[in-house]
């Protein structure tokens, strides 16, 4: 490749392109992001690929691997163009048909769409589904079209086009002006304005500065930034290199989790291409302004998704966090003024620098401005990656979008912000989701994960996990984050095996308290968040586990039991074959006993019988 | 020179002072763990908080590690701060129930009860050996291992470090090394045996065991001449 060196050059390159890459030119794109990966979906690549060859139809009907469309759950997605026909859980046998039918005669193959599960109707285009059609997808929406491994795809649809923009009409101090006018706020949870950010990075005394994209996303069921990494790497590296740009920094490092070994491939491949093009490198688009990037890999902590652990470990340091009363964008990585942002708020610039300040504004919020993704997981029946606009209800998100709870069953909570989120009850799911609404009611917008729970969600258990998980994450500096985690653990411990006292969950809350107040970094500090929330909105559940020794979920082991229903037992003896501690007896044809002194709880009898004869109390 | 109002009062500080400079030139005393003088500062104990007013709501930092400016207004014994640093302390006393200089800390808190489940682990966790090892011995024979509950101080694998030279710098600066001060009656987690009325250490040893500071701590002698016997609540309980 010639590298371009001038936005003329870049300009006359992508109006080259855009005759080639039509839109209405026949072609089949294949979801291949982590979770389609997961269900196969290189399987049926492969497929189409072989059969595209056999047919020699290669020339005549495009095919490509695009980046994450945010249906997971319906994976392995393929849309064929120019129709823009989607078909959901392709399998590689299906692969011959689609082509015969659909590609080549434009018939529609009805078992291959999706199916609405409240309507029953069955949806053709991505705008025919209610879970598209409640998104407004600026930042994901691009995902669709690109071929994450090619950076002229990212071309033709205008990418680099705002750096090329910041580059010839723009001064650092105007884009900060943009940035700022814009209202954009930190997408990794904490909301600081980014604006206001930059320019302090920007005026801080020492050389040279850095800026870091923050893709150590870790919250259990969050996978936003890993998508938009894997789906679009060059939309967060032009945006790095704009704030770049704006704070005078020349260095850049992509801090990836180990864990996310594809976006971390895609993220390398994208820098190479773009350094190859001269959009990264020395003298970017001959306009004298260096930028490189470096990938690092995670070290494997939960913790090093904090700024200044997320320092220390790029610095080769064991990832602890450090005292912030100096702010890292004074003195960050290597003591020099760093700008860290997360991949969405990255992501977010080019749009900004783009379409401007004025139209970015007008999305979401007084307070919260732009759109945000949200993983959409638990009790829903469609689960993926959901883009809205700031401020949508959760009531819209769940019942519009998530085509609301499985089975039929009760909402009880929506847990968001990850682990150091808060539980949101459900007499509250009209409120909107933005920054200032949700630390109003002691949760947080963390980076994006959403977990629906239903009616047989135990409050209690679902604190307990959290904790249990962050105790585990917690790097064991400071006192009452390592200390308190354990000592919080063991008291929900307590509680939900049916031991916990009433003094106990007064000193839960002080000590939770203690934990906000008084720990060094924002681990510490919101790990009390899933007991202070279950706490404030779910006392009663908390109270009936403590005094009446019962889970109204019947989800904690300590406080349940299980019984054989002698009226409807059949005596087939299913459940006894399936119990691993050999604690059902019983004839054959006569209603069996489940011995309390041998049962673990397992459960396993229960999902046996055939009978509902099971029964937990 | 820079202007600070400690507690409602206005005294001077010098620029590159911590907090915890400030406040310990003015003779207040805030107990600390992970702080020496001599080694760089780690704010791990969280023992040191104080109140720090200004920005959008009162705060606490941990003094050691935050910098004084023009006009920083503290508050070193708010309920607050006094009752944060007690539970960090009781947490911690959990934690390491042998430690000597914990037990002596809680007895000058006013601590009287630990209500968490004792772990009777040796190590605080406070780093000094870390940081002297490597800041003073230029050595870095030692570090962290493991992180949260798991945390231990150790050599790389475990195995006798070549980077060790004996100079027992981890030993002198070890705050939870001397074992702890069993009094006569010293049953549960809290030894509170400073507590009764009587410095009880010379009914059981020959020698006084409180080495609190040079002088005597007196909480002792304070609580005699309340007439409050703390230590007959606790063994009500017990």
């Amino acid at each position: 490749m010639r590298a371009l060196r001038s936005v003329g050059e870049l300009d006359a390159a992508r109006a080259a392109l855009r005759d080639q890459r039509r839109l209405d030119r026949p072609c089949i794109t294949i979801c291949s992001g982590t979770g389609c990966h997961a269900l196969e979906g290189g399987k049926v690549y492969e497929a189409f690929e072989e059969e595209l060859r056999k047919r020699r139809l290669g020339d005549r009907i495009g095919l490509k691997p695009t980046g994450c469309r945010g249906f997971c759950e319906r994976g392995p997605i393929v849309v064929v163009r120019p129709q823009g026909i989607l078909y959901q859980r392709v399998e590689a046998g299906h692969v011959p048909d689609i082509i015969s039918r659909t590609v080549l005669k434009g018939e529609i193959i009805e078992d291959l769409l999706y199916v609405d599960p409240t309507t029953g109707e069955k949806a053709v285009a991505m705008g025919d589904m209610a879970f598209y059609r409640g998104q407004e997808r600026v930042i994901m929406g691009d995902n669709d079209e690109l071929n994450p491994g090619d950076i002229w795809d990212y071309i033709a649809i205008g990418g680099y086009g705002a750096l090329g923009k910041v580059l010839t009409k723009m001064t650092p101090s105007q884009v900060i002006e943009e940035i700022k006018l814009s209202g954009l706020r930190g997408r990794g949870g904490g909301g600081f304005p980014t604006g206001r950010k930059w320019e302090s990075c920007r005026l801080a005394k020492g050389e040279p500065k850095y800026v870091i994209c923050n893709a150590d996303e870790g919250d259990p069921g969050a996978y936003s930034n890993r998508s938009l990494l894997e789906g679009n790497p060059h939309k967060v590296l032009e945006g790095m290199a704009i704030g770049a740009y704006a704070v005078g920094s020349s260095r850049g490092y992509v801090y990836v989790r180990t864990e996310y070994p594809l976006a971390t491939k895609n993220v390398q491949i994208a820098i190479k291409q773009a350094g190859e093009l001269g959009l990264l490198g020395r003298n970017i688009l001959g306009f004298g302004f260096d930028f490189s990037v470096k990938v690092v890999s995670g070290g494997g902590a939960f913790v090093c998704g904090e700024s200044t652990a997320l320092m220390a470990s790029i610095e080769g340091r064991r990832g602890e966090p450090r005292p912030k009363y100096v702010h890292s964008v004074t003195r960050g990585l290597w003591d020099k003024p760093t700008s860290l942002n997360n991949v969405e708020t990255w992501a977010n610039v080019p749009l900004i620098i783009e379409r401007g300040a004025e139209w970015y504004s007008q999305i979401g919020t007084i307070g919260s401005k732009g759109t945000k993704v949200f993983s959409l997981v638990g009790k829903i029946n469609n689960t993926g990656l959901v883009e809205v606009p700031m401020g949508t209800t959760f009531q819209q998100m769940i019942y519009n979008i998530g085509g609301g709870i499985r089975d039929g069953k009760k909402l009880k909570a929506v847990q968001i912000g990850g682990p150091s989120g808060g539980c949101i009850p459900s007499h509250l799911m009209g409120m909107p989701i933005d920054y200032d609404a949700l630390t109003q009611v002691g949760s947080m917008m963390g980076s994006g994960g959403m977990v629906v729970m239903d009616e047989d969600t135990c409050m209690v258990d679902i604190a307990r996990y959290f904790v249990n998980f962050l105790k585990d994450e917690s790097c064991g500096k400071c006192t009452p984050c390592r200390e308190g985690l354990y000592q919080m653990a063991e008291i929900l411990e307590d509680i939900s095996a049916g031991r916990g006292t009433g003094p106990q969950l007064e000193l839960l809350q002080q000590l939770a308290d203690v934990m906000r107040d008084a720990s060094l970094c924002a681990l510490g500090q919101t790990a009390a968040n899933p007991v202070l929330t279950t706490v404030r909105h779910f006392k009663d559940e908390y109270e009936s586990h403590i005094h009446d020794r019962k889970c109204p979920a019947r989800v904690c082991r300590g406080l349940i039991k299980y019984s054989v229903d002698p009226g409807k037992c059949t005596g087939c003896g299913r459940c006894l074959k399936v119990c691993p501690e050999d604690a059902i007896k019983g004839e054959k044809k006569k209603p069996h006993e489940i011995d309390p002194a041998r049962c673990i709880k397992c459960g396993a009898c229960r999902d046996e019988c055939k009978f509902d004869a099971v029964l937990k109390v | 020179m820079v202007k600070i109002k400690l507690n409602g009062v206005e005294a001077w500080a010098q620029d590159d002072w911590s907090l915890l400079d400030a406040i310990r030139f003015y003779g207040l005393n805030l107990p600390t763990l992970c702080h020496h003088d001599g080694l760089e500062e780690y704010g791990g104990c969280r023992l040191c908080l104080v109140e720090v007013e200004g920005g959008s709501r009162p705060r606490l930092v941990t003094s050691c590690t935050h910098p004084v400016w023009e006009g920083l207004s503290v508050r070193t014994h708010s309920k607050w701060a006094v009752e944060t640093r007690k539970l960090v302390l009781e947490l911690l006393l959990a934690r390491c129930p042998t430690s000597k200089t914990l037990q002596d800390m809680g007895a000058k808190m006013g601590l009287t009860e630990v209500r968490f489940k004792p772990r009777y682990e040796d190590c605080v966790l406070c780093g000094l050996c870390v940081r002297i090892c490597k800041e003073q011995m230029r050595s870095g024979a030692i570090g962290f291992v493991n992180r949260g509950e798991d945390s231990d101080i150790t050599t790389p694998f475990d195995a006798a470090s070549e980077e060790c030279r004996r100079c027992g710098g981890c030993m002198y600066i070890c705050p939870a090394c001397q074992s702890r001060c069993e009094g006569p009656r010293a049953r549960g987690v809290l030894c509170g045996s400073c507590l009764s009325p009587s410095p009880t250490c010379l009914d059981a040893y020959d020698d006084v065991k409180c080495y609190m500071s040079e002088t005597a701590c007196g909480t002792c002698i304070g609580r005699l001449q309340q007439g409050g016997t703390r230590r007959s609540e606790s063994d009500r309980k017990e």
